[in-house]
């Protein structure tokens, strides 16, 4: 293959990164997309995706299996689960995904090459493939090469210590798994396990899990996961795995498999980032308000640029940068990123938590009082606002509930336009739906609630 | 109830349609007799309408820029009782817009939302107070706008609740220039306001035109030596502190119009270019053209031969007052022979004024400023004006308009001759 040119070139196809080709080939760019590995990234390929399809999984199960118990009046026989099964329903939603990606980049007029990209100079980039290497040139580079799950020294992965990426892959299920690191993939594929009759041991070094939500948003949480037989153990720190025990400092547990997500690390190295020099911040490259690094030329999008690491954000970042590329005026301006964690019941977190911004107040509403809640006997959680009080502006929405994660648009469109708790209070909110809960959390903080 | 249509009444003689300026009442509204229900616009007379009964605005006749005939419907209102249209059988020539419930197309044509419409651009909205520092609120089709013009957001009042502000908010910003504060980059105004020439607007422009386009006009400008002549204008005004209204040039130059006018009757005149006769007026009707707030307007006072210096100082004061209030009747603006303009300190060395059709004349009055004048021997300080007057050169030839401007210019700089009779 003769060497390439081309006016943009993107590092990496992941959610960041495909978007960014996506968008760039509409807008007439010359842009290649260099990825290892299928396109779709972390996200489609071993993160988002599957976990999302374990998750279902493992609900629809547990829902048949504990059908008996409840007070529906319903009887079934015990279930039982052929993960190799589910694990193949799974590849094959993100096969589908897979070759989705690929044909939209294709229909944009975007090239893709497979290989593994290593910067020679900030405008060239050399990518390998099967021991064949070819040179590309471009005029502008966006990194995108995502993130990579942290490995504890003493807990290498490999054999049963295994990362999220190998967890979405088992074919057997393991008796028990001791899960370190209470975050929220660590809790995400620990609670789909637990459903699936495994016995799950949540190892958290910090006070509580999900450290960075506050304690309101994770409690309903930590109660279902007691329901559901998780053993969780905070303040407690993992040290070693032998003879089908994880030994901490607060004794050993019992784990056939050690599942370990205490975070992921900017994927820099070995893709030359360091020999170019460019500013970092902590582990990851420092960009400005159009995603551009320290080094003329070169944007960074998505994981490699820092926290929140959230797919939507690094599309936002993709195709933010394709237009900027294009000559268009654009910036990153946005008010609020949305984070859902999976977990049961879920937890979504949109703009400033209480506390967080000076002059603010907030206020609530339980899905206890909700009657779609109660339908579905699902009555935990709650959905709350923070708003300014001189002008009444809604500057964060929170919620914890079963089936919450739907409601993130919501809360994002509210704080993107820039809602008051007026406007909110006056939007009809469909009924019988959780979604009321947003309004009446509104018209509570305006001291007239309707249904509390 | 019943549909009572008022007719656009007979406004004056031989006015046979006028224009719709103003709705001061919209559909819905609830009017008493003798409310103003709109205003319509003959020559350059605006004149309002009253209701002559009670009850509500059921239907608008027309939209705001409209010509209407005298006697078509301007307004249905319903009102108790029969009223005076029987339901579905109008009895006006235009498509009749029914009494029924349905949406009623001219009231729906009519800018609805906006009530009582004026030609002047709205008011722009009241902003709300944002706290310095906090991020301005906005929707992000707003944001993204505001970058691609270059608008610092930062800068721009907002009118949404909790000072949010919208698209109107950024036109309005754009319309009024955006003039940003400390050291902003300036953005490129892409803003067009659009702006309908009607109402008097439309009547100044039609007028203007008319007589640009029939009259080939000539111009002279001349300097006149103004120090007799103020000085007896402020010991006049001394003289009779208190006592009368305080005289400026103008009267005076109405006198030597008049003196002149009297030696060169062909400028005193009308000319009636279709008919092809000049009608030479024995009275001097002197209109004076008068800024108002919406326009040029020329009002006239008449025989101002028969008038004394302070007789046409206050009618000047009287006319020029009831012009820019709008409670000048329309016979005040006709019958002129001939025309001042003058812009007072605004007057500029010369100017080429538009002859008022279909007068021959027009006299412009340029400031009045202390210039160098050589005496023979050296220069003097000397109180100067300038005159510019424009005639019709198809009527008044260029010889006879140079001895009617020296002749103005003689009898301003020796202001004696002004009051010599005989």
């Amino acid at each position: 293959m003769p060497d390439l040119k081309c006016k943009l070139l993107i590092i990496g196809a992941g959610p960041g990164g495909y978007v960014c080709a996506i968008r760039a080939g509409q807008l007439g760019l010359d842009t290649i997309i260099v990825d290892e590995s299928a396109p779709g990234g972390t996200c489609l390929n071993v993160g988002c995706i599957p976990s999302k399809a374990l998750i279902h999984a493992a609900e629809e199960f547990h829902r048949i299996a504990t059908a008996g118990q409840g007070p529906l009046g319903i009887s079934a026989a015990a279930p039982e689960i052929d993960l190799a099964r589910t694990v193949a329903w799974k590849d094959g939603i993100v096969s589908r995904l897979n070759s989705g990606v690929s044909g939209l980049m294709k229909k944009a007029g975007a090239r893709f090459v497979a290989g593994r990209a290593r910067f020679l100079d900030g405008k060239t980039v050399a990518v390998t493939q099967a021991g064949e290497e070819i040179q590309i040139r471009a005029e502008q580079i966006v990194i995108a090469s995502g993130s990579a799950p942290v490995e504890l020294p003493f807990l290498p992965f490999g054999g049963d210590i295994l990362s999220s990426t190998d967890a979405l892959a088992l074919t057997k299920l393991p008796q028990s798994l001791a899960v370190v690191g209470g975050g929220y993939i660590g809790l995400e594929l620990g609670t789909a396990f637990a459903k699936l009759g495994v016995k799950v041991t949540v190892v958290e070094a910090e006070g509580r899990i999900l450290p960075t939500y506050d304690r309101a948003l994770t409690a309903p949480v930590a109660k279902r996961l007691e329901a559901l037989g998780v053993t969780v153990m905070t303040g407690a720190k993992a040290e070693a795995f032998a003879g089908g025990q994880l030994h901490t400092d607060q004794g050993a547990v019992e784990a056939e498999k050690v599942l370990v997500t205490v975070g992921r690390r900017p994927r820099t190295q070995g893709i030359g980032v360091e020999e170019l020099a460019l500013t970092l911040d902590g582990p990851f490259v420092r960009i400005d308000q159009h995603c551009q690094s320290s080094m003329r030329g070169i944007y960074a999008i998505g994981d490699v640029t820092g926290e929140p690491m959230l797919a939507h954000r690094a599309m936002a970042q993709g195709e933010m940068v394709a237009e900027h590329v294009a000559g268009h005026a654009v910036e990153w301006d946005k008010r609020a990123i949305p984070a859902v964690c999976f977990t049961d019941p879920e937890i979504v977190t949109c703009g400033a938590l209480p506390g967080e911004v000076e002059g603010t107040k907030s206020s609530e509403f339980p899905l206890m009082a909700n009657g779609r809640a109660m339908t579905c006997e699902r009555e935990e959680g709650f959905i709350r606002v923070v708003w300014r009080e001189s002008d009444h502006a809604v500057l964060g929405i929170q919620a914890v509930g079963a089936q919450v994660s739907e409601m993130s648009a919501a809360f994002t469109l509210a704080i993107e336009m820039g809602c008051c708790l007026e406007d909110i209070g006056a939007t009809i909110h469909a009924h019988p739906t959780q979604s009321e809960g947003l309004q009446e959390a509104c018209l509570r903080a305006l001291g007239h609630a309707l249904h509390i | 109830m019943g549909i009572h249509a008022i007719r656009l009444p007979d406004i004056g003689e031989g006015i046979a349609e006028a224009e719709l300026t103003e709705w001061q009442v919209k559909p819905g509204d609830l009017v008493k007799e003798d409310d103003v229900l709109a205003v319509v616009m003959t020559d350059k007379a605006a004149v309002e309408v009253p209701s002559p009964v009670d009850g509500k605005v059921a239907a608008l006749g027309g939209d705001i820029g409209e010509l209407m005939a005298v006697g078509s419907v301007l307004i249905r209102l319903e009102v108790e009782g029969a009223g005076n249209e029987q339901e579905g059988t109008s009895a006006s020539p235009e498509p009749a817009p029914a009494a029924a419930p349905k949406p009623e197309p001219a009231a729906a044509a009519a800018p609805a939302p906006e009530p009582a419409p004026s030609v002047a651009p709205g008011p722009a909205p009241a902003a709300v107070a944002r706290a310095k520092g906090t991020k301005p609120l906005a929707a992000p089709s707003v944001r993204a706008r505001a970058r691609e013009e270059g608008i610092d957001l930062r800068q721009v009042p907002g009118s949404g609740p909790a000072g949010r502000i919208s698209h109107a908010d950024l036109d309005h910003w754009a319309a009024s220039g955006g003039i940003q504060q400390g050291q902003v980059s300036r953005g490129a105004n892409t803003g067009i306001e659009e702006v309908r020439v009607i109402g008097m607007r439309r009547k100044i422009a039609e007028k203007m035109q008319l007589s640009k386009r029939q009259i080939p006009h000539i111009t002279i400008v001349e300097e006149v030596e103004m120090e007799a002549l103020d000085s007896l204008r402020v010991a006049l005004n001394d003289k009779h502190k208190g006592e009368r209204a305080k005289l400026t040039i103008l009267p005076f130059l109405m006198r030597a119009i008049v003196e002149a006018a009297r030696e060169q009757p062909a400028l005193n005149a009308r000319y009636d270019d279709e008919a092809g006769v000049i009608h030479r007026h024995g009275g001097v009707h002197i209109g004076i053209a008068t800024q108002t707030p919406n326009g040029l307007n020329v009002p006239v006072i008449r025989h101002a031969e028969a008038g004394s210096l302070w007789d046409n100082a206050a009618e000047l004061t009287r006319l020029a007052e009831a012009a820019r209030e709008g409670t000048i009747k329309r016979e005040e603006l006709q019958g002129g022979t001939i025309t001042i303009t003058s812009l007072g300190p605004l007057g500029a060395i010369a100017t080429t004024p538009i002859i008022n059709h279909p007068e021959v004349a027009i006299v412009g009055v340029n400031k009045m400023q202390i210039r160098p004048v050589w005496d023979g021997q050296q220069f003097q300080p000397r109180k100067m004006m300038n005159i510019s007057c424009s005639f019709d050169h198809r009527v008044i030839d260029g010889w006879d308009a140079a001895v009617f401007v020296q002749k103005l210019k003689s009898l301003l700089e020796t202001p004696a001759m002004l009051f010599v009779e005989g």
